[in-house]
């Protein structure tokens, strides 16, 4: 079976786990569980296993993305309860289905925060509700390495702050996803000095270009 | 474990947070109000090394197989994350409950290797226990150690309540016992080392009074409190019904031996002289094929790792290893497993076996011949001539493998420039035989020299030996280098001796070096196996301020009437047998291996029947 979805939560725990360890770590818990990944031919086959968008390691996440294909037949619907029990600490399935469309159609991402140790919630819903929000981002041109300066504003659909009392602010944004990428660590670092000491966020729901939802 | 702001945002700042917060599949979680024993096993290294240990698994396995005991696990954190703790004072956790060291009560490090010693001193500190084994009073944070190191735990007897000598699956358990009764009747510290003692492989260094001459050779080592003269290693007579751990914890990072590892024997019949483990791991007991397949496969089901490998000091002494991986490969290569077959000799037995387990990556063989003269060979016992060595390389050269590594060491006893010249005669006469025999030349050959300097090791034949200098060791480098010139085919590593000196200080010193291993630390020495680390002047900084000089004990002949400060750990093989051993080293002859004809080493007394069945 080709062209098959997985969606699943990476909370708790799970949060440090990395990109790359993260796909070795996911070809184990289809192992464990008997279901057989397709193999990529030749002399150093490979799980046919791709996760959309990569978590920045400390970010937790409601929906994860991967595809995958499968050896042989399965009931898609029983795939989650059949992988969970062998998934660990902090990685949970959610869904298993058919991919209807390219994972190049996740464009936008709701993703919540919570942050301390910074400003107030006024503050910020000022600052990212500007025309013109620049971060400098270390990039490499060749083999040298170039600083590039970009405008983030664009790729913030929505940023919402409001204050939580004993000086937490809580975040409810929409950031796009692909093409260009925004990240909420990213947001965080255009704050400059004004960032809060501590944040943390979590992806909640990912949506196509029109902001409908994405499969 | 629960994980606060403070926590998050500094491991978010470190480098591979994945390895310092557990959650694993396959870690085990207690309720705490059922556990009356709480065991923190500490793996004086990192995560990624440490998760490597066989040893731990076993360990960590059968602990927490015992009801009312629950073992964590705790590693060396990185200098990143240690540096971080310290400015946050926060101190140590276990990885599965996220409590602090200072909780548990039993605190037990596994010793490998000697490099690891200031390490211990860290964790404890990070972890809020004091070093020191005198200055923690009560029952709890009982501080212990066992593995291979514990054969000379002198230079570490100020810091461990006790040590377990040989191997620890069932003394470890007898110990907790020992210690839930303690706990249940609230005995002190001093009581419950007294009966410790008793058992047998359990050493008690505060339970020993040692004397020094006016030279600073050791006079005596006196029992005190009943204490046995000499503590005797324990071994697991049946190891076929050895427990082992089937269901180990699976890394959610990348470790460095990421795959199951089965433990086909134990011991090694080869008896090499210069070779710590061949020595003190005696006598050879053996795993059935059967018991290692069915092993193998349940590890294999309940992991998902897609790599075995079997382990034991030289797997191609072990007889059924044809059946065994004939078994093994019917399980492993309809699911893409791959078997690996490392420290295997080089002889036409092991090739056989090669060519049949390796089918698809040919890239490269190791070989370790050690030395590169027979004469040299014949010294240090080592049982593999030039004839082995090349056949097996024409039969890996025309099979296609186009890549081999040669291990040897340089400054054994004997050793000469021929010696050493020799090693590069015997790469040279390894290229010659691929240019004769390769299947494909096109692809090229890569030849690897390693050398690294030979360290004298306790309850060996020789472990009155005299390390050679540095300075020595890198002429003998040089000569080698100058000899291997030329021949473009051939790489040649060699390590340097720095380490080497300070290991063999600490594998062969006696109780005064705790201070130097102390000094260290206190000067920031930790993870000193990692060059990122080391630094050998902070070590002679170190030495010189503690005014002890390295050369003593590792640099000295020592006279074979000298007491030496571990001969009050009884490892099976006695004092005679060495002795012999060594004098037959100087008169160049081979001993038999354990099969061939039995040399009476004393390790099958060890033994309930007293017979060792090589």
């Amino acid at each position: 079976m080709d062209k098959l979805r997985l969606k699943f939560k990476k909370t708790g725990r799970a949060v440090y786990i990395s990109h790359l360890d993260l796909m070795r770590t996911m070809q184990r818990v289809f192992s464990r569980a008997g279901v057989d990944l397709k193999y990529s031919e030749g002399f150093n086959p490979h799980a046919k296993i791709s996760i959309i968008l990569p978590l920045t390691v400390g970010t937790h996440s409601e929906c994860e993305y991967m595809d995958f294909a499968l050896a042989s037949d399965c009931d898609l619907a029983a795939l989650p309860g059949r992988l969970n029990p062998y998934m660990p600490e902090g990685i949970e399935a959610i869904e298993a289905y058919e991919a209807p469309e390219k994972g190049a159609n996740l464009r936008w991402l709701r993703v919540t925060g919570r942050m301390t140790g910074g400003r107030g919630a006024a503050f910020y819903s000022a600052f990212f509700a500007r025309d013109e929000i620049l971060v400098t981002k270390r990039g490499k041109k060749g083999h040298k390495k170039v600083d590039r300066v970009d405008n983030i504003a664009p790729a913030i659909g929505r940023a919402d702050f409001t204050d939580g009392g004993d000086g937490t602010v809580y975040a409810d944004l929409v950031i796009h996803a692909q093409d260009p990428a925004l990240s909420p660590d990213t947001m965080m670092a255009a704050l400059g000095e004004d960032a809060p000491a501590y944040f943390v966020f979590t992806r909640r729901e990912a949506f196509r270009e029109d902001m409908t939802p994405f499969r | 474990m629960e994980m606060n702001d403070r926590i998050d945002a500094l491991l978010r700042q470190v480098q591979r947070p994945a390895r310092y917060v557990g959650g694993e599949y396959n870690q085990v979680l207690k309720d705490k109000s059922d556990v009356e024993v709480r065991f923190a096993f500490c793996f004086p290294d990192t995560y990624e090394i440490g998760m490597s240990n066989l040893g731990m698994k076993i360990l960590y396995g059968l602990m927490n197989d015992t009801p009312g005991v629950w073992c964590e696990r705790v590693f060396a954190p990185w200098g990143d994350m240690a540096e971080k703790l310290r400015e946050a004072s926060i101190p140590l956790w276990a990885l599965e409950s996220g409590d602090k060291l200072s909780d548990f009560d039993i605190i037990g490090f596994s010793l490998g290797y000697e490099m690891a010693y200031p390490t211990v001193l860290d964790m404890l500190d990070l972890g809020g226990v004091p070093i020191r084994a005198c200055d923690r009073h009560g029952l709890k944070n009982l501080v212990v150690a066992g593995g291979q190191c514990i054969c000379n735990i002198e230079p570490m007897a100020d810091f461990f309540d006790l040590c377990f000598l040989g191997e620890g699956e069932e003394v470890d358990l007898e110990l907790i016992e020992l210690y839930r009764e303690a706990k249940r009747a609230g005995w002190t510290k001093e009581a419950f080392l007294r009966r410790a003692a008793a058992i047998e492989g359990v050493y008690v260094p505060s339970l020993y009074d040692v004397r020094y001459n006016a030279d600073g050779t050791v006079a005596s080592v006196t029992p005190t409190d009943g204490a046995p003269a000499s503590v005797r290693k324990r071994i697991v007579d049946d190891f076929d019904a050895c427990y082992y751990p089937t269901s180990p914890v699976v890394p959610s990072t990348e470790i460095v031996h990421d795959r199951i590892s089965l433990e086909v024997f134990r011991g090694c019949i080869r008896g090499c002289r210069f070779c710590q483990a061949g020595q003190i791991c005696r006598p050879v007991r053996n795993r059935r094929p059967e018991t290692l397949i069915a092993q193998g496969r349940a590890a294999l089901e309940s992991t998902g790792y897609q790599e075995l490998n079997l382990s034991s000091l030289s797997t191609s002494d072990y007889k059924p290893l044809s059946d065994l991986c004939d078994g093994l490969l019917d399980y492993c290569e309809p699911r893409g497993v791959s078997l690996s077959l490392p420290s295997l000799r080089a002889d036409n037995f092991s090739m056989d076996i090669m060519q049949r387990v390796q089918r698809v990556r040919k890239s490269g063989l190791t070989f370790a011949p050690e030395a590169g003269t027979q004469r040299l060979r014949d010294v240090i016992n080592k049982n593999v001539t030039e004839d082995d060595l090349l056949e097996s390389c024409r039969v890996a050269f025309s099979g296609g493998w186009n890549g081999v590594k040669l291990y040897f060491m340089l400054g054994l006893p004997t050793e000469t420039d021929e010696d050493v010249v020799g090693i590069a005669e015997l790469a040279k006469k390894v290229l010659w035989c691929w240019k004769q025999h390769a299947a494909n030349k096109s692809r090229g050959v890569r030849i690897t020299v390693s050398t690294s300097e030979f360290v004298p090791k306790p309850h060996t034949p020789f472990q009155w030996e005299a390390q050679v200098t540095r300075g020595e060791y890198l002429r003998r480098v040089k000569l080698l280098a100058d000899a291997l010139a030329g021949a473009r085919a051939i790489t040649y590593n060699w390590h340097d001796a720095e380490v080497s000196l300070v290991e063999a200080a600490l594998a062969r010193g006696d109780r005064r070096v705790g201070a130097v291993i102390e000094e260290v630390w206190r000067r920031g020495g930790r993870l000193e196996s990692w060059t990122d680390y080391f630094s050998l002047q902070r070590w002679l900084d170190a030495f010189e301020a503690c005014g002890i000089d390295p050369g003593f004990y590792a640099l000295r002949e020592r006279p074979v009437t000298e007491l030496l400060p571990w001969e009050h750990m009884d490892m099976g093989v006695t004092r005679r047998h060495h002795e012999r051993e060594r004098e037959l080293a100087y008169a160049g002859r081979l001993s038999p291996d354990c099969r061939a004809q039995c040399t009476g080493c004393g390790a099958a007394s060890l033994l309930r029947e007293g017979v060792c069945h090589g």
